[in-house]
């Protein structure tokens, strides 16, 4: 998996959000539209996407978008 | 010999409760968006002396009077359900009596949740194929929202209550297939009420915060969604599969899906990871919620008699969540 594939992917789960506003080292929790909602969308994407199992938990200790990346790429 | 549903009704408590009920609570809560995801508009809530029992009663009595059956022909009940009226007897004995079934019918609960038609299915399959019964009448009825907290207003957003009834015969509208069944009890605590069983008897009025930033109540009904979705991302796809090799048909000669409703984020998601086309694929949970053991039967009649199944149809059908577990078949439409 790449690093700008996976803030493209990520970016797409937002609604509201411009994708400009995503970057490797945004704080998405800290984005007006971060909600438990878009924490399933995440999931659901990682799991159909890479085969990757992320609970909400592991989305909720990172801060920025590539340590997402980096946590899920590790598995 | 073969088994067949042989019909299907439904009950929905008279209680209605909107999103705009809801959002009267819950002010500060982006309604719309939720209601878009989640696919529900408003839900069915059981008053507070109707029980899962009473519910179940009301939809036998209602496919006795649709299909015209005299519930003496009835030789078997199943009641599924995980908010029986008492700890013991089982609700089903009790329904025996109240619905005037005959005393030579075998009756038990059985304690399955979003998989419990699926479960109902087999097992009335299993009796008619096994000489046991002739006429086996499936009920599934919840009331999960007495186990939902006040303030838990996603939960309270998805499921509604619901009961439905459907009987399994020699002989009816669609022959009963082959199964697939599964279970992974690893999963227990991820959708769970923990307290007023054997295990913690008392309440214990504890709440914490949960990984995904949720209350999580021991003595009010718990559901980790994130564990709960990646568990059906997981097993649902392989079932599929393993659904048409057991059945021998391709993908192609399935007309239609029900699957149970959970809700339609994660349907969606589903279809889309399965390559499965919308029209063929059943979403509809507006106006009833997720009602838990009953919406692949309420997605079946719903389907029926909007005729998105008809005659010859091969459907296949599916159920997974609380346990965790999970099962699915084909019906073929006469």
């Amino acid at each position: 998996m790449e690093l700008q594939d996976f803030i493209k992917n990520f970016a797409e789960q937002f609604d509201e959000t411009d994708a400009s506003e995503i970057q490797s080292d945004t704080c998405f929790q800290e984005l007006e539209e971060w909600s438990s909602l878009v924490a399933m969308s995440v999931i659901a994407f990682v799991k159909t996407q890479y085969n990757k199992a992320v609970t909400g938990k592991e989305i909720r200790s990172c801060d920025t978008v590539e340590e997402l990346y980096s946590l899920i790429a590790s598995k | 010999m073969k088994a067949y549903i042989k019909g299907i009704s439904y009950y929905l408590p008279e209680r209605v409760v909107t999103n705009d009920d809801l959002v009267r609570e819950f002010p500060e809560w982006s309604v719309e968006k939720v209601a878009a995801k989640v696919g529900v508009y408003s839900r069915h809530l059981a008053a507070k002396e109707e029980t899962a029992g009473d519910m179940a009663e009301k939809a036998a009595r209602s496919l006795f009077q649709e299909y015209n059956i005299d519930p003496k022909e009835i030789d078997f009940l199943l009641l599924c359900t995980q908010s029986p009226d008492y700890f013991l007897p089982s609700t089903s004995c009790v329904l025996q009596h109240r619905l005037g079934i005959s005393s030579t019918s075998g009756a038990f609960d059985y304690n399955l949740g979003c998989s419990g038609c699926i479960y109902g299915l087999a097992v009335a399959k299993g009796l008619i194929m096994g000489n046991i019964a002739k006429n086996v009448l499936i009920l599934t009825s919840e009331t999960y929202n007495k186990y939902l907290h006040p303030t838990d207003k996603s939960n309270r957003s998805i499921f509604g209550d619901g009961a439905a009834a459907c009987l399994v015969s020699t002989e009816g509208l669609a022959e009963i297939g082959e199964f697939v069944l599964g279970t992974d009890g690893s999963g227990a605590e991820d959708l769970i009420v923990k307290t007023g069983g054997s295990r913690h008897k008392e309440q214990t009025g504890v709440s914490e915060i949960d990984e995904e930033g949720h209350a999580r109540y021991d003595d009010y009904l718990y559901m980790n969604g994130g564990a709960i979705f990646n568990f059906t991302l997981e097993v649902v796809p392989t079932l599929i599969q393993q659904i048409l090799e057991k059945n021998q048909v391709r993908k192609d000669e399935i007309d239609y899906y029900v699957f149970h409703q959970a809700n339609k984020f994660m349907l969606n998601t589903i279809r889309k990871v399965c390559a499965i086309s919308k029209d063929k694929f059943y979403i509809n949970m507006e106006e009833t919620g997720n009602t838990v053991s009953s919406t692949v039967m309420i997605g079946l009649k719903d389907a029926l008699e909007k005729e998105l199944i008809t005659s010859a149809n091969q459907v296949m059908i599916t159920g997974f969540g609380v346990g965790l577990s999970y099962g699915g078949c084909i019906l073929r439409i006469e």
